[in-house]
């Protein structure tokens, strides 16, 4: 009965229409506006539990499946559903969007009302991402979503705030529409456009390697990859602490949700063939962007290159699959590695978010992000250096939380495929540990630095509340991962089974990328 | 050929037009200066009269073709949906205006009256069923545009772009009658349907049809301001007053779509290779030089104007697919794109006052502090114009784009994806001016009850038809039924 209910509507529509209902409620009674923005927030959250409660986490089917017509002339439907892979994103979608909503509660003196609808439509919008099942319907949201961003750094960021956004924004826009034009393609092989019958779409070589690479540009922009990444740090050095914590804690995640959801089902030869390329892309982020991450002055510039090694990880996840089966000859570790990457979407999910978090408080009160300016803040400010030193160590990976456990799995599933590869990528281990771990130094410990520290005030009840639901979402992550693992599982084999299969027509099967599948036909039947 | 009272029903439409045009002539005659807001409301009466006449005839005749006159004139779903469009649209440009006009001084019963009888060219254009009606409805068109674009007598820029635009738009016509000329003497025939048939009887190779074909292409071209024959449009949006530029760039580009379907689908459906390559170059060449030279463009009535050529380089996208399809989505864009452009132009008449045009880039700025929903509206529709879900522009980009993919031109789609990344740049820049920079003026903003549900209307119809465009869109599925 549970799922027979239109949750995941629900989930998505509560918060576009309480956004608007929130800007048009206006600036005149900030204080009930930003109430209610807040009761939707966690309304919307509420409203998303069922999603997870009521999951069969035996299936790798999609669940809470509602499909309608949309435009029927197009046969474009409005069709929604999740599986394990999906399901935890929404959840920390709607997760953090509270601690979003919380975090602008005093800080955002101009226009509070439209900065917190924005942050809601966004909410809804991002969660239609993650639960469309029609592909128009997914391009829809995804782009959608440009625009309340394009909106959020623009009018309450930084000082170089427009350069930012456009470059965000014509990024993105780049990326995505090569995408539309490899989704209209299939739908003209398909004769629909629902993503389930686009995984079982015969594609030959050529076709598929374009729409890998159509795919690729979009979703390697949203993650980033290396080379294209500069868009990144500078929007989240412009950006206000709210938008920094979204791009980083989800739309980032919408890169890697899109490998999943569309590159690897879709185009599991081309994605075969090309395996070489996102793994030196990944291991590039991973060392390259370590290093770079190691020179910042600029605290969010910091944690925004900390991010795209972080994300190189998870990239690196999804696709060591191809060379685990090469190597070993079965895809035992192969589910290993994806869930590995998928643990550490969601683990980057709250360690960033939360790392910014703690930018923010202290960027609101001194209004700088150098690190040279600050120095023993715990001396003034010890809840907050304890948070902090906390992220800290998240975020270089230290055992019991959760940034621990999905690079744990991801560097052992690459043991499988290529001890260089897994030597290269464990390098981050010690990358992070140093530009954290230093940053930290510099901020946070030794004699206090200057006077305006020496005034800085403790973290208020609101700040203590964001930044501890979130260090207990991390440890709970890093100590007890199962639930996590468990919900993810099905989804998780049932794409290494998908990855498997090639999809070439039969004809074709004698050409180069048809050897590749014989390979992995040949190692199924071991 | 007989003269019944049927075909007099058919053309319904026409003659409220008609009828309201002669009215307000005569009316405004005997109207002192003070009262001249009776022609508003005799010309809203009208033309909403109108669009009730296009209702009744088209339900009454349905979804077959009916023909008047000896088959010169035709009403099929394709003109019911078309005429409604442009009566709309032109009932939305004289919401936008009064305001504007009465403030200048232009607040006379000519304003309406010409723009009324450039409205009887459009409809006569829309149901012309052979080459010398749609030559009568364009010429009346044009020589009403001609008249409106200076219709400001102390302007020197607008006597200029008039001038120009006279100048262009005759050689242009010419091309066109010389083209006609062509394909009559291959044929023997003006009428589309006799054309088409004599076309298939004798096999299309004849050269002469080719030849006259050519020049035909190129008076459409013309009219739409497609690239090469775009030069006029910066010029003429710039000169002439905002409201004119606002019809102008709306309304006519609706008849250009229906000139170039009714010539190119129903008469010369045999060359369909021969135009469908013409067109693919001139829809890149517009897509590319009007996108990569907005971007130079600091007046933004400039900056539209090439706006408006990239658009129309997207039309010709769907025209030249040649299927079902992609006329369907062509129609879709040129509906579409008509209620855009006089979204946009709408906005900057309403932010222009006495003594003062809002035409450069600078003067949005911070609109939306001054005026938060029109800013909001504006905002609407630029984001629509750039093609972002969930806007509008974005269902008629995918339309497009679908019909290209799927006659096999995947290389073009790809091109008109990367320009329309190049033009969201400059759309981009406008919300930029309107949410992130500082006032730089605080005058007030048009607040009359017209303009503002006309600016509400029309930028909340981006969002639905956005978002629901399934009833427009079976609606232009049944244009192209038959």
């Amino acid at each position: 009965m549970l799922s027979q209910f239109p949750w995941l509507s629900l989930v998505i529509w509560l918060p576009i229409i309480g956004g608007l209902a929130v800007i048009a409620n206006g600036d005149k009674h900030a204080e009930t506006t930003k109430r209610l923005a807040l009761g939707i927030a966690v309304a919307a959250f509420v409203v998303s539990l069922p999603l997870w409660l009521a999951f069969d986490s035996g299936t790798a089917a999609m669940q809470f499946v509602e499909r309608a017509d949309w435009i029927p002339a197009l046969k474009i439907q409005y069709y929604l559903g999740v599986d394990g892979i999906s399901m935890p994103l929404i959840l920390l979608t709607t997760f953090i969007t509270i601690f979003v909503i919380i975090a602008g509660w005093e800080v955002i003196t101009y226009r509070p009302s439209y900065y917190m609808g924005a942050f809601l439509i966004m909410e809804g919008i991002m969660v239609g991402v993650f639960s469309a099942l029609d592909a128009i319907l997914f391009y829809f949201f995804w782009e959608a979503m440009l625009i309340p961003m394009f909106i959020i750094i623009g009018v309450w960021g930084g000082p170089n705030r427009v350069y930012a956004t456009i470059k965000f924004f014509l990024y993105t826009f780049f990326g995505s529409v090569f995408m539309l034009v490899a989704l209209i393609y299939m739908f003209f092989q398909a004769d629909s456009f629902s993503i389930l019958d686009f995984h079982a779409l015969e594609l030959g070589m050529t076709a598929q390697v374009l729409i890998f690479f159509a795919f690729l540009v979009a979703f390697a922009v949203k993650v980033p990859m290396f080379p294209v990444h500069t868009w990144l740090p500078d929007a989240h050095v412009e950006a206000p602490t709210g938008g920094s914590v979204i791009l980083a804690a989800i739309m980032l995640k919408i890169g890697g949700y899109g490998f999943l959801r569309f590159s690897l089902p879709i185009t599991p030869d081309a994605s075969a063939e090309l395996d070489w390329l996102i793994i030196a892309l990944s291991l590039i982020a991973v060392v390259y962007i370590g290093f770079v991450a190691l020179v910042q002055q600029d605290m969010k510039k910091l944690i925004a290159y900390s991010s795209i090694a972080h994300m190189g990880f998870v990239t690196l996840g999804f696709f060591i699959v191809f060379a685990i089966v090469r190597e070993t000859g079965s895809a035992q570790g192969a589910a290993f590695g994806m869930s590995g990457g998928m643990v550490q979407m969601i683990s980057h999910g709250f360690i960033s978010g939360a790392l910014f978090l703690c930018v923010g408080v202290l960027y609101d009160r001194m209004h700088t992000r150098q690190i040279a300016d600050y120095g023993g803040v715990i001396n003034t400010m010890p809840w907050f250096g304890a948070f902090a030193v906390f992220f800290a160590m998240a975020n270089a990976g230290l055992p019991g939380t959760s940034g621990f456990v999905g690079e744990f799995m991801v560097i052992l599933a690459t043991f499988h495929a290529d001890f260089w590869f897994a030597l290269l990528a464990a390098t981050t281990l010690i990358l992070a540990a140093a530009f954290t771990l230093w940053m930290v130094k510099r901020v946070i410990f030794g004699p206090v630095g200057n006077e305006h520290v020496a005034a800085l005030q403790d973290l208020n009840r609101r700040e203590v509340l964001n930044l501890g639901a979130l260090a207990a979402a991390t440890l709970a992550i890093g100590i007890w991962p199962k639930p996590l693992v468990d919900v993810m599982e099905p989804s998780i084999q049932h794409l290494v089974q998908q990855v498997q299969v090639s999809k070439l027509p039969a004809a074709a099967t004698a050409d180069a990328g048809g050897a590749t599948a014989v390979a992995l036909a040949a190692a199924r039947a071991e | 050929m007989s003269f019944q009272a049927i075909d007099l029903f058919t053309l319904l439409p026409e003659l409220v037009v008609l009828i309201t045009a002669c009215t307000v002539l005569v009316v405004d005659l005997y109207l002192p200066a003070d009262r001249k807001d009776a022609n508003q409301l005799i010309t809203f009466a009208g033309l909403v009269l109108a669009l009730l006449a296009v209702g009744v005839v088209g339900l009454s005749f349905g979804p077959e073709p009916t023909l008047a006159f000896g088959g010169a004139f035709v009403r099929d779903p394709l003109s019911d949906l078309l005429k409604g469009a442009v009566l709309v649209v032109t009932l939305l440009a004289f919401a936008y205006s009064a305001r504007y006009m009465r403030e200048r001084n232009m607040w006379v019963g000519e304003f309406h009256v010409l723009v009324l009888f450039a409205l009887l060219g459009i409809l006569v254009m829309i149901s012309a069923n052979g080459f010398l009606t749609i030559y009568l409805g364009l010429e009346l068109l044009a020589l009403c545009l001609y008249a409106l674009v200076a219709f400001n007598r102390d302007s020197g820029a607008g006597a200029e772009a008039a001038m120009k635009y006279f100048v262009l738009g005759a050689l242009g016509s010419g091309m066109l009658l010389y083209g006609i000329s062509m394909i009559y003497g291959a044929t023997g025939e003006l009428g589309f349907a006799p054309v088409a048939q004599a076309m298939s009887a004798d096999g299309a190779e004849s050269r002469i049809l080719v030849f006259g074909l050519v020049f035909v292409i190129i008076g459409i071209a013309f009219k739409f301001g497609a690239v090469p024959f775009h030069m006029w449009i910066p010029d003429v949006y710039q000169g002439a007053p905002a409201p004119v530029a606002l019809f102008l760039s709306s309304a006519p580009k609706v008849a250009a779509f229906a000139m170039a379907v009714r010539i190119l689908v129903d008469a010369l459906a045999g060359l369909g290779s021969d135009w469908s390559d013409i067109l693919i170059i001139l829809s890149v060449l517009s897509m590319g030089i009007g996108n990569v030279v907005a971007i130079a463009q600091s007046n933004i009535k400039r900056m539209l104007g090439y706006s408006t050529i990239s658009h129309v380089g997207f039309i010709f996208l769907g025209l030249l697919a040649g299927t079902h399809e992609g006329y369907v989505a062509a129609m879709f864009y040129a509906v579409v794109y008509a209620l855009m452009a006089a979204g946009a132009f709408g906005v900057l008449v309403m932010l222009s006052h006495q003594g003062f045009e809002a035409e450069n880039l600078d003067d949005l700025k911070g609109l939306g502090d001054r005026d938060p929903w029109l800013a909001a509206m504006m905002t609407l529709v630029m984001f629509s114009m750039a093609g972002v879900p969930p806007l509008v522009g974005f269902m008629a980009k995918l339309l497009v784009l679908q019909a290209v993919i799927d006659i096999g031109l995947v290389w073009l789609a790809v091109v008109a994806v990367v320009f329309s990344i190049v033009g969201a740049f400059y759309y981009l820049r406008v919300v930029k001016m309107i949410y992130f920079d500082k006032p730089v003026s605080d005058a007030p903003v048009d607040s009359t009850r017209d303009a503002r549900i006309a600016v509400s209307v029309n930028g909340l119809s981006m969002l639905v038809l956005g978002m629901f465009p399934a009833a427009l869109l079976s609606l232009c599925e049944a244009a192209f039924a038959g």
